[in-house]
């Protein structure tokens, strides 16, 4: 019985959650709660996705209410898929919490930050597995609006300012979707993605499609960080609590870049987004703008979570290019990194926090020596930047490989040689740390003497996620094998 | 359609962009924070608005089952504006908050003098 | 026992020995001891496979797909069991000078050192015996990413800035020049494996043919063609025993065991004879040869000296096989083991003068043969071997490559040979004279005696197989025909 409800439960269980939270008020109870309520929403996802794989898409209407009418929830190959990436993350963040979240909010407000965690969790799971235009927007302006909370909840002042920016942003990107989503259903007189998508391609000439297309597309990218639109991410991850960087960097970009997907891909349709409109030249030179610039300043950065949500911008390139190729490999590609690199940044963002806990820092010069007093901490850094390097054995490889084969089989060697290029600025600001981490002298501070090795509640997460990084390079035919159906399911062809 | 039509006929659009870029201006170019939620508030009114005006339908009333009623106005755009407009506050009182606490924290709610105060310390 | 069992233990035993070396960290007695007994232990499984690959069997092994159509897979052909025997002999005795070297300098981080060593002998196994171009660049990567920690071992300033030359080279060129080789590759023929005469004949056109080979030849960058050989010279900031294992048995083996793997088994030598574009690579490789010599001629530090042998000598190596007659691919072949024991043994030579006498420079070493006769005696026959002179296995191999340019009527290749010979003496010869026959420069700096006794005896051994190889030439030979297919 309850298995029918699954996709119901998937949003409702951190949903009724987050008010709980506030209920309680104790810290620990808060983050017993959320640990138990994010594990049974990775459980619900995985659940989700063996039924798609085995019997096809889902739907489920909610209140019994009959689509288009009616908000239906639909999940197929590629949500289902997403769904489990921000799930996972969620789930393994959540143990990882407990020490750190300690360690940088105050005591009295942490029983709100699970609060604003739940109800970000479920905005976002939300957002992957409705079927309904509108409710994309609901969902996304409810975890748009606690990850703000969360950014501003970090030490230092500055995360109120990054907050406040990520906001102005963040709102006019959402709302950019809504005028879009306005359009659409001024043109067809329907919201449910499904109809949308038998009502949009027949009206594909008409200037209210057009213009939504155009207002959908600059919403999202400013939500996902596409460059030049990625201005709110620097300071956002650089200023937020660890865990919430962690979080966010595994997750929230990831859902907007799944939200342009579903758009150009089931409503409007690929010939239309690539062929009739120049997005086919559009985001591939935005996405190598992206890996290019991004690394670049990535390298001059002082602040290593800085660097890193540089590196992400970066990353975020390499998933736009993945998919703006519309071919299967190209967006199986695409796909693929989302996971991958939710498993990379997510794992090296982890490792980070194990070092603000013990160093109070993370700036570069403060974090000379520390392979010697954090051994463990830092060679799951040493991994995850092999990873995001793109060494053999890893995650990251296996992304290069098939963007690198998405490019030449469309004959576009060019960016083959962009993307291989790029990856040698990721050698370069990895580098750069692991040269000042391992060789440099400790400073002769009484802090850096002090510092040893992170908690286990803390090392085991991150060591899981970068372990993750191993198997998932070299285990591929399961990630690998999602991604694919779900990039075959979406440009319409049999896999 | 002709000239006037145009721009008669279709006046709710030409309110409902001038409102948008007007909102969008003031985000964008306002130094001052509370300004700039402002204009946030205005650009999203604007998107109300034109939700709103394009459910009117001509000689229609509210939905209510009543003899003399016999043309619905569209009521779907009204319900999901009541949706937005619960956001556009949420979002303005957060916005809000986090100005409050900027003013603590910094002393100030102007933009530049925020980034002076940051840069040096960066 | 199974072949195949054999073949899985080669691949095991390296990284067990590394995990073993690992948690007997705070016992130098038993840390050196299991490196001893898991050189020589891999080295007793490979001389098994050995016999075996001689009578005509080919072990295969497939682990998992990586990638959909491409896995994880090891076959044992006559190339690369040479250098899996070359590779595991060499490090029980570089083991042995490890010992005597790192102890008697007293370094620090010796177990790191011990492991990172296992784990590029691992890497080193993987390289030799993969069966297809992903399973190969996956353990190069592991290679290069294993002997980074050797290379900046001493983890002062100079090192961490070789550490960066050396990375940067070997990651820029493998990431950036071939893995777009392989997956272009693999785009265009379907499959990665290597067969013999090659996988491009028929798929693949000559402009295309022409492109794969130039990114594969500089994405090797282990076989440090010109220019991007610099970071040969710029791994000589790692201790001896480490530059004696880059530049015998592992990382430089390993690349122009590449070079020559690529251009028999996936290439074709019938393929690239019959492209146009392709004679590029001789002349390149003889340019290595001759610019790489004149460099040796004109630097004074030793090890720097030697480096820019290893450079030239490799690409001997290389132009052997770009002359496409299978008589220089046997010298190429036989070229691979010669140059390994000639030249680890020079390098032993270096690093004992330096482990005993303090000296590194070339000008240093008047009349220092006196005080050290077995090391400079080692020296000598590394040297000759070097120049290609019986009864040294040096001749082999050149006499082989030699026969080849003259069957292909290689005029720039014959030039070539005889010029960098000359010059190999003209910066060998001088050494071997001043330390015999030159009066050492007064002053304390000379009162000192001969090696630690492990380092001597590693130095004996290799200097002994370089001749014992010219008498004995058999087995390289077998091996080497076996390769080009010429029966025997």
């Amino acid at each position: 019985m309850i298995e029918a409800h699954l996709p119901a439960l998937q949003i409702v269980l951190p949903l009724l959650a987050a008010p709980l939270c506030v209920v309680l008020r104790d810290a620990r109870a808060a983050w017993a709660l959320t640990l138990l309520v994010s594990w049974a929403a990775l459980a619900i996802a995985i659940a989700l996705l063996v039924k798609v794989l085995a019997g096809g898409p889902i739907a489920y209407e909610l209140g019994n209410w009959l689509a288009p009418w009616g908000i239906e929830y639909r999940i197929d190959g590629v949500n289902a898929f997403i769904l489990v990436v921000v799930a996972a993350i969620g789930a393994v963040v959540m143990p990882y919490a407990y020490a750190s979240v300690k360690a940088e909010i105050e005591e009295g407000r942490i029983y709100l930050f699970y609060c604003m965690y739940l109800l970000t969790l479920t905005g976002l799971l939300g957002i992957v597995i409705t079927g309904d235009a509108f409710n994309i927007f609901v969902f996304l302006e409810i975890s748009s609006l606690s990850t703000y909370v969360l950014v501003s909840l970090g030490k230092d002042r500055r995360a109120m300012t990054a907050a406040y920016q990520y906001l102005i942003m963040g709102t006019i990107g959402a709302t950019f979707i809504l005028i879009g989503i306005g359009l659409l259903y001024m043109a067809t007189g329907t919201l449910n993605i499904a109809d949308l998508a038998k009502r949009v391609p027949p009206l594909a000439e008409s200037r209210t499609v057009l213009a939504a297309f155009g207002f959908i597309t600059v919403g999202t990218s400013l939500k996902l960080a596409l460059f030049p639109l990625h201005q709110w991410l620097p300071n956002a991850y650089a200023y937020a609590p660890s865990t919430v960087s962690a979080f966010l960097a595994g997750t929230a970009t990831k859902v907007s870049l799944y939200i342009l997907i579903r758009f150009i891909f089931t409503v409007f349709g690929a010939s239309f987004a690539f062929g009739r409109l120049p997005l086919d030249i559009i985001l591939p030179v935005l996405a190598v703008l992206a890996m290019f610039v991004a690394s670049t300043v990535a390298i001059f950065q002082r602040d290593i979570k800085r660097m890193l949500a540089y590196s992400s911008i970066a990353q975020i390139g390499y998933m736009i290019l993945g998919v703006s190729f519309a071919t299967v490999t190209g967006v199986s590609a695409g796909l693929l990194h989302i996971f991958n690199h939710a498993l990379m940044k997510g794992g090296l963002f982890l490792a980070l926090g194990c070092v603000m806990l013990r160093l109070g820092s993370v700036q570069i010069a403060d974090m000379q020596g520390l392979g010697r007093r954090m051994p463990v901490t830092m060679a799951a850094f040493v991994v995850g930047a092999l990873s995001l390097i793109g060494i053999p054995l890893t995650a990251g490889f296996i992304s290069k490989w098939y963007l690198v084969l998405a490019a030449l089989d469309k004959g576009q060697w060019y960016f083959a040689a962009l993307i291989v290029l790029s990856s040698l600025l990721a050698v370069i600001y990895m580098w750069r740390v692991i040269e000042a981490v391992y060789f440099r002298p400790t400073p002769n501070t009484a802090a850096a003497e002090a510092v040893r090795e992170a908690p286990l509640s803390m090392l085991a997460p991150t060591w899981l996620l970068i372990g993750a990084n191993i198997y998932f390079g070299i285990e591929t035919s399961g990630s690998l094998g999602v991604a694919r159906r779900a990039a075959a399911m979406l440009l319409g062809v049999t896999p | 359609m002709d000239f006037a039509e145009r721009i008669v006929g279709l006046y709710n659009y030409w309110i409902v962009i001038l409102l948008m870029m007007a909102g969008f201006y003031v985000v964008i170019a306002s130094r001052n924070l509370i300004k700039k939620i402002v204009g946030l508030t205005i650009f999203q009114t604007s998107v109300f608005l034109l939700y709103i005006s394009i459910g009117k339908v001509r000689g229609g009333s509210a939905p209510i089952l009543d003899k003399a009623i016999e043309t619905y106005s569209n009521p779907l755009p009204h319900v999901l504006i009541l949706t937005a407009i619960v956001v556009g506050v949420s979002t303005v009182a957060l916005g809000l908050a986090f100005v409050v606490r900027i003013k603590e924290s910094y002393g100030t709610i102007e933009e530049d003098e925020i980034r002076a105060q940051d840069e040096p310390g960066d | 026992m199974s072949v195949t069992l054999l073949l899985g233990l080669a691949l095991t035993a390296p990284l067990a020995g590394a995990v073993l070396i690992a948690m007997s960290d705070r016992k130098p007695n038993q840390r050196e001891t299991v490196t001893l007994v898991t050189a020589i232990a891999l080295f007793a499984i490979v001389a098994a496979l050995t016999s075996r690959v001689l009578a005509g069997e080919r072990p295969y092994l497939e682990l998992l797909d990586i990638l959909p159509g491409v896995a994880l897979a090891f076959r044992i052909e006559p190339l690369g069991m040479m250098f899996a025997l070359v590779a595991s002999f060499l490090w029980i005795v570089n083991s042995i000078y490890s010992i005597g070297y790192m102890r008697g300098n007293k370094e620090g981080h010796q177990t790191r050192f011990y492991v990172c060593f296992a784990v590029a002998l691992w890497a080193t196994m993987g390289v030799a015996f993969s069966a297809n171009l992903l399973s190969l660049f996956v353990f190069y990567e592991v290679l290069t990413i294993s002997t980074y920690p050797l290379v900046t071992h001493h983890g002062d300033e100079k090192a961490v800035r070789g550490g960066r030359t050396y990375l940067g080279i070997l990651l820029t060129t493998s990431i950036g020049v071939m893995l777009p080789a392989i997956v272009l590759t693999a785009y265009l023929v379907g499959t990665l494996d290597f067969r013999p005469g090659g996988i491009l004949a028929g798929k693949v056109s000559e402009e295309m043919g022409g492109l794969l080979l130039f990114l594969f030849m500089y994405g090797t960058g282990k076989a440090a063609l010109m220019p991007i050989h610099r970071w040969l010279p710029a791994a000589m900031v790692a201790p001896t025993p480490v530059s004696a294992l880059l530049h015998a048995v592992a990382v430089v083996k390993a690349g122009v065991f590449i070079v020559v793997k690529l251009i028999v088994y996936t290439f074709g030598i019938d393929y690239l004879a019959k492209l146009t574009n392709a004679e590029w690579l001789l002349y390149v490789a003889g340019a290595t040869i001759l610019i790489a010599s004149v460099i040796a001629l004109r630097a004074d530090n030793l090890k720097r000296r030697l480096a820019y042998s290893t450079v030239s000598q490799l690409s001997y190596v290389i132009m052997a096989v770009a002359i496409l007659v299978p008589v220089s691919a046997m010298g190429a072949a036989i070229h691979i083991a010669a140059h390994a024991f000639g030249k680890i043994t020079l390098f032993f030579a270096a690093g004992s003068i330096y482990t005993a006498a303090h000296k590194t420079e070339v000008s240093q070493l008047d009349g220092i043969g006196r005080r050290m006769p077995w090391t400079m005696g080692a020296f000598a026959i590394g040297a000759l071997s070097m120049i290609g002179v019986p009864p040294t296995a040096g001749f082999i191999s050149k006499w082989y490559i030699l026969q080849g340019a003259l069957d292909a009527k290689s005029t720039a290749a014959i030039v070539v040979i005889v010029l960098s010979t000359i010059l190999n003496a003209a910066y060998f010869l001088p050494v071997v004279y001043a330390a015999f026959f030159r009066k050492p420069p007064d002053g304390g700096a000379n009162d000192h005696g001969e090696a630690p006794l492990a380092i001597v005896i590693a130095l004996t051994i290799t200097a002994g197989g370089t001749i014992v190889l010219f008498f004995l030439p058999d087995l390289p030979l077998a091996l080497a025909r076996s390769m080009v297919g010429l029966g025997g």
